[in-house]
C-alpha cells in the first residue's frame, strides 16, 4: 500500500467545520418544512376562524391574532414558509442543472435567505396594514 | 459487463418525483393567492369569504391541500427514516404522521366545502 503523503484527520473536529452557505439553506429547509408541518393544525384553525361567520368565531379569529405570542408564531411560519419557498425554487432550479456551479450556487443561497427574510418583513408590513 | 443488482423498495423515484409536481402545485397557488391578497381578497370579511368560495379558488385549494399532505408526508417520513434507527419507534412515526396529515387533510377541505 502506498504511504500517504499527507496524514488523514483521525476525528471530525466538528468545532473547526463550518458548514458552507448552501448547506445552511439546505438544514433550515428541513428545519422550516418541519416546523410548518407541526404548526399545521394551528394554521387551520386560523384558516377555519377567518371564514367563520358567527360571532364567537369573529371574536375568537381577533383574539387569537391579536395575541403577541401567536402572531409572532405567525410570522415564524411566514419566514418558515418563504424560506422553504426559495430555497425549494433553487432546489427546483439546481435539478434542471441551472446554477450548479460553486459560485451560482453560492450566491443563489444567498439570495435565497435574503428574498425570504424580505418577503417576510414585507408580508408583516401588509398584515400590520402599513399598505 | 457484470449484471446491476438493484435492491430497495422502489419507490425512491416516484416519491422524488412527486415532491417535486407538488412543489410545483403549491407554488403556482402561492403565486395565486399572493396576487389575490394585494388585489384586496383580504381587505373584508366579506371579500375573503367570497374569494374562498370561488369555485375555481375552491377546486385549487383542494389540490393544494391534498399536494401539501403528500410533500408533507414524503418529507416528514425521511427525517424520522434519517435520524430515527429503532424501526418500532421509526414506524410509529411514520403512522403517527400519516393519521396526522390525512386527519388535517379532512379538516382542511371540510372548511372549504362548507363555504
Amino acid at each position: 500500500m502506498p504511504e500517504l503523503t499527507k496524514p488523514r484527520p483521525k476525528f471530525l473536529a466538528l468545532h473547526e467545520i463550518r458548514l458552507p452557505l448552501p448547506g445552511f439553506v439546505s438544514i433550515l429547509h428541513r428545519v422550516s418544512g418541519a416546523g410548518l408541518f407541526l404548526m399545521i393544525p394551528l394554521l387551520i384553525w386560523v384558516l377555519e376562524l377567518s371564514l367563520g361567520t358567527d360571532p364567537g368565531s369573529t371574536a375568537n379569529f381577533k383574539a387569537l391574532t391579536g395575541n403577541p405570542l401567536v402572531k409572532l408564531i405567525l410570522f415564524g411560519l411566514c419566514w418558515a414558509y418563504l424560506h422553504h419557498f426559495c430555497a425549494g425554487v433553487r432546489f427546483l432550479l439546481l435539478d434542471l442543472h441551472i446554477g450548479i456551479d460553486k459560485q451560482p450556487s453560492r450566491t443563489s443561497a444567498t439570495a435565497v435567505l435574503v428574498v425570504s427574510l424580505g418577503l417576510t418583513g414585507l408580508t408583516a408590513l401588509k398584515f400590520m396594514g402599513v399598505f | 459487463m457484470k449484471a446491476r443488482i438493484v435492491v430497495g423498495a422502489h419507490y425512491g423515484l416516484r416519491d422524488w418525483l412527486a415532491q417535486r409536481v407538488t412543489a410545483v402545485v403549491m407554488l403556482v397557488y402561492t403565486l395565486v393567492i399572493m396576487a389575490a391578497i394585494m388585489g384586496g381578497a383580504v381587505s373584508s370579511h366579506a371579500a375573503w369569504r367570497g374569494f374562498m368560495a370561488h369555485g375555481l379558488i375552491r377546486i385549487l385549494t383542494f389540490l393544494f391541500i391534498l399536494s401539501l399532505s403528500y410533500h408533507a408526508w414524503i418529507g416528514i417520513r425521511d427525517i424520522w427514516m434519517d435520524y430515527i434507527k429503532p424501526t418500532g419507534i421509526r414506524i410509529t412515526m411514520h403512522v403517527l404522521t400519516l393519521l396526522a396529515l390525512i386527519g388535517c387533510a379532512g379538516w382542511a377541505i371540510q372548511i372549504i366545502w362548507r363555504l
